[in-house]
């Protein structure tokens, strides 16, 4: 079964940059190596909304990753150990994907529906319109 | 149309509606107060021109839209902030759908994008972000 998840999850402030390089390869390898797919994002520090950890603010790191479940589980296994990652998230994100792919079709189909009526008188215009720069 | 979005905090105000929390507070005095009130605001059709209330004024009430259905945005996503924000007092509390005028399916999403936003502290629990 192949799913869309996204982790977001955030590390102390005082992370040094190669320490969080290293954290997020090390879950990206684990996750390709079980046979997902694996993506990430850095936010970078950002405010939080209400102290975690005795901290204010936090280091923001979106990871995306496509897979079947026992990858979440290892994912949110390595979070849990890594002291330096005070919160985390997953949220599994293919349902709401593929119901926005729908509404995108839908309303890409409208929209060329709506633009082919009046296109029809149009083209010969259009077929006029480029003689004079050619000639 | 900045007219518009302005207004929905309008209804609930029985008073006049200057600002989303004037109508916030007015509503809870409602509920701690006389209950009678209440019971005129529920068969009121929603966002319509409401009819006379106490005092005898009679308000001007613009229809309220769903800000999701009007500018097509289909993602409420937890990520964006920004937008959540607006649906959100400055309590913390999320705002009731009578206040802001979202449709069910809409506000649906948002309340589980605030609370996801809230756990992942993007947003607050309780008060505003310091």
């Amino acid at each position: 079964m192949n799913r869309s998840y996204e982790v977001m999850f955030i590390t102390r402030p005082d992370m040094a940059e190669e320490d969080l390089n290293k954290l997020i390869s090390t879950l990206e390898s684990s996750v390709t190596s079980a046979g997902g797919t694996a993506k990430s994002e850095v936010w970078g520090k950002r405010r939080l909304a209400y102290k975690v950890a005795k901290f204010h603010e936090g280091i923001f790191v979106l990871f995306i990753m496509g897979g079947t479940g026992s990858i979440v589980h290892e994912v949110e296994r390595r979070l849990r150990v890594t002291e330096q990652v005070i919160k985390f998230i997953t949220v599994r994100t293919d349902e709401e994907l593929k119901r926005l792919d729908k509404i995108k079709k839908i309303r890409d189909a409208r929209k060329k529906t709506s633009v082919a009526t009046p296109a029809a008188p149009v083209t010969p215009e259009a077929g006029t319109e480029p003689a004079p720069t050619t000639a | 149309m900045a007219e518009e979005t302005k207004t929905p905090s309008a209804p609930a105000a029985s008073t006049g509606g200057e600002g989303r929390s004037e109508g916030r507070s007015e509503g809870r005095s409602d509920a701690r107060g006389d209950r009678g009130d209440r019971g005129s605001r529920g068969p009121r059709p929603g966002g319509g021109p409401g009819g006379p209330r106490e005092g005898g004024r009679k308000f001007f009430r613009r229809k309220k839209v769903c800000k999701f259905c009007v500018e097509k945005i289909e993602a409420v996503n937890y990520k964006d902030v920004r937008l959540l924000a607006q649906f959100v007092a400055e309590s913390g509390k999320i705002t009731p759908r009578r206040l802001t005028g979202v449709c069910t399916p809409h506000q649906r999403r948002l309340s589980k994008a605030i609370k996801q936003a809230r756990n992942i502290a993007l947003l607050p629990f309780a008060g505003r972000v310091q």
